[in-house]
């Protein structure tokens, strides 16, 4: 089903898709798409969608199975406590992408902005993961409790100075894990963090990933694993569990 | 105490401001009906209780004169602002700012223009070491402290369009669709912490500064008593006031350059200032000392300009978004890439500015 969003208002596209998807249409192509908010947003089962354009805030939020490829840049808070489901942005993403996210894959091709990854978290077989092909601002996944960030700083629009990713990476972080592809400047590092190399089941780990995220974009998988990954994982179960008792 | 009945399908609004800007390099006019369309695409950025434009570039007849905009409820307002613009200014015109009736902009106050040269030297005589830039200043606070009318927009060849009501309804009301210029900035209000009333919308301004912000300034209260002791006065009742006024204070009288000034505004950590080279350390431990009082904390991204430049800035965490592009001799600075793709559909490059550095466009020579 092709939609064409043009100066469509947002409460009216997601009148549309919430129609026809409950008429039984699964595969929307969605043009002209400029800064329409709640895309996909609470969606059950298996949909796809084709977004041509740069989707508004708050896109796939609380989603939980459709499948989303955007061609073009996505702006705030996509993935916001997404709970399944697959978003491919072929572009770059603003702030907070992923947060609260509780299973689910999303792919951003290019650079993401500030607290991306933020209260991620995984129960059972709920594991969301988050691959980032360029480079992040701060505090990328902070207050994690699960799931991964892959970060590879890749695919960046910034330049070769800028480092990987911004300050306070995994400030607080209490579960799930943080892999970056090359070398993390230890002063970017949340405070009593640290890297280490990974091991084997990490590698299987970013392997899956990354093979669905070089296919996705036409990206050579060993070339992007020609690099060693480094992982960050939380000092401690319970970061912050004495703050507020006497001592 | 339980929550109302199916409480979670209420209609809530969920906003923050939004704010859109553009800049031709090559002072190229835009017309006002770019800004006002970037500006509807981020309608749900605000709730209508504040809208507004600066525009650079709109009065090149008048470009050697001051343009005062002034508000007031009352005409009796008007006047009294009027006989203190006589004693301090020749007015050369005087006339309504040119309106439409808008439907849905309520009870308007009355909005009028001036344009003037300063009268100085029949003035007070602590204001004759000042020098015009200085006077001016000294006669906006002047009126705005002491008349129910306030000066809204006060520079040369520019001004700023304000009041309650969505952009797109102030740009009506203000008939902006029928101005140019090289640089415009927009802004939708929700406010947060201070009331919605016409002063206290975005822009604010002060000669030809202009500044638009979306977020929260937490530091209003130091900032606010720190320009106090340099006699500028906040009488508009919110924060972002105190950007324009700052800004004033840091460029035009202490000569800081814009970079400089965003130094101020948003400084570097201690820890990243302990890590740098020992001479560059010591300059920003003395310019923390000195500015500490002018540091704006809180959430921001503003836009601000002197009529020669476009500048974009975040606060140091980035706690609100901006995205600038560019597209030939166009730069836009917004709040959302949606915004500026509504106005521009091909852009040679676009990016999120690293939070606490500048993105600062200025004009060719």
């Amino acid at each position: 089903m092709l939609l064409d969003a043009d100066n469509v208002y947002y409460r009216e596209l997601n009148k549309q898709i919430r129609a026809l998807v409950a008429k039984g249409e699964t595969e929307f192509e969605i043009i002209n798409v400029r800064g329409q908010r709640y895309i996909a947003d609470g969606l059950d089962g298996d949909i796809k969608f084709l977004i041509r354009g740069v989707p508004g805030q708050d896109m796939a939020a609380f989603m939980r199975g459709p499948s989303i490829r955007v061609e073009g840049n996505a702006q705030d808070g996509v993935a916001n406590t997404m709970d399944e489901g697959l978003v491919v942005v072929n572009g770059m993403a603003g702030d907070v992408v992923g947060y609260a996210m509780r299973g689910g894959k999303v792919l951003i091709r290019g650079d993401v902005g500030y607290r991306v990854g933020i209260h991620m978290k995984a129960y059972k077989e709920k594991f969301p993961v988050l691959v980032i092909g360029g480079k992040a601002g701060d505090f990328l996944g902070e207050y994690m409790a699960g799931g991964a960030i892959i970060l590879l700083g890749m695919f960046s629009g910034k330049s070769g100075d800028v480092p990987i990713c911004g300050r306070s990476l995994g400030t607080g972080m209490h579960g799930g894990v943080i892999y970056v592809r090359g070398e993390v400047p230890v002063e970017q590092l949340g405070p009593h963090l640290k890297t280490e190399p990974v091991d084997a089941e990490d590698m299987a780990l970013i392997r899956a990933n990354l093979e669905l995220f070089c296919k996705e974009f036409g990206v050579d998988l060993e070339s992007v694993l020609a690099e060693p990954f480094q992982r960050v994982k939380p000092f401690s179960h319970r970061p912050y569990g004495n703050l507020y008792v006497a001592c | 105490m339980k929550a109302p009945e199916r409480y979670y399908d209420f209609q809530k609004d969920i906003s923050g401001c939004g704010v859109f800007g553009v800049i031709n390099t090559k002072r190229e006019l835009i017309p006002g009906s770019m800004p006002i369309q970037a500006m509807c695409t981020m309608h749900d950025r605000g709730n209508g209780l504040g809208g507004g434009f600066a525009a650079y570039g709109i009065y090149p007849d008048h470009a050697d004169k001051y343009a005062f905009h002034l508000m007031s409820e009352t005409q009796d307002g008007l006047d009294k602002a009027e006989e203190l613009i006589k004693q301090f200014f020749v007015i050369h015109e005087s006339q309504p700012i040119p309106t439409k009736p808008t439907p849905v902009i309520k009870n308007p106050p009355i909005v009028w223009r001036f344009f003037l040269s300063p009268k100085q030297g029949t003035d007070r005589p602590m204001w004759r070491m000042n020098d015009e830039k200085d006077y001016v200043v000294n006669v906006i606070m002047h009126i705005n402290k002491k008349t129910p009318a306030f000066v809204f927009s006060s520079g040369k060849n520019m001004g700023a369009f304000k009041g309650v009501g969505f952009p797109e309804d102030i740009a009506e009301f203000f008939r902006l669709d029928e101005y140019k210029a090289y640089i415009w900035t927009g802004h939708n209000r929700f406010p947060t912490n201070t009331p919605g009333w016409w002063g206290g919308a975005h822009p604010f301004t002060l000669l030809d500064w202009s500044i638009v912000h979306n977020g929260e300034i937490s530091s209003y209260g130091i900032n606010r008593r720190y320009l106090c002791e340099h006699d500028y006065e906040c009488t508009l009742m919110t924060d972002t006031e105190v950007v324009a006024y700052e800004l004033d204070m840091l460029v035009r009288k202490h000569g800081l350059s814009l970079r400089m000034a965003s130094w101020v505004f948003a400084p570097p950590f201690w820890d990243e200032i302990d890590r740098m080279p020992e001479e560059q350390r010591k300059a920003f431990e003395a310019m923390r000392m000195v500015y500490g009082s002018a540091l704006l904390n809180g959430p921001f991204a503003i836009l601000v300009s002197d009529g020669n430049c476009l500048m974009g800035l975040n606060d140091r965490i980035k706690l609100r978004p901006l995205v600038i592009a560019e597209r030939g001799a166009n730069v836009f600075m917004s709040s959302e890439e949606s915004s500026i793709r509504d106005v521009c559909r091909e852009l040679d490059t676009v990016w999120a500015p690293k939070a606490g550095e500048p993105v600062i466009v200025k004009l060719e020579a």
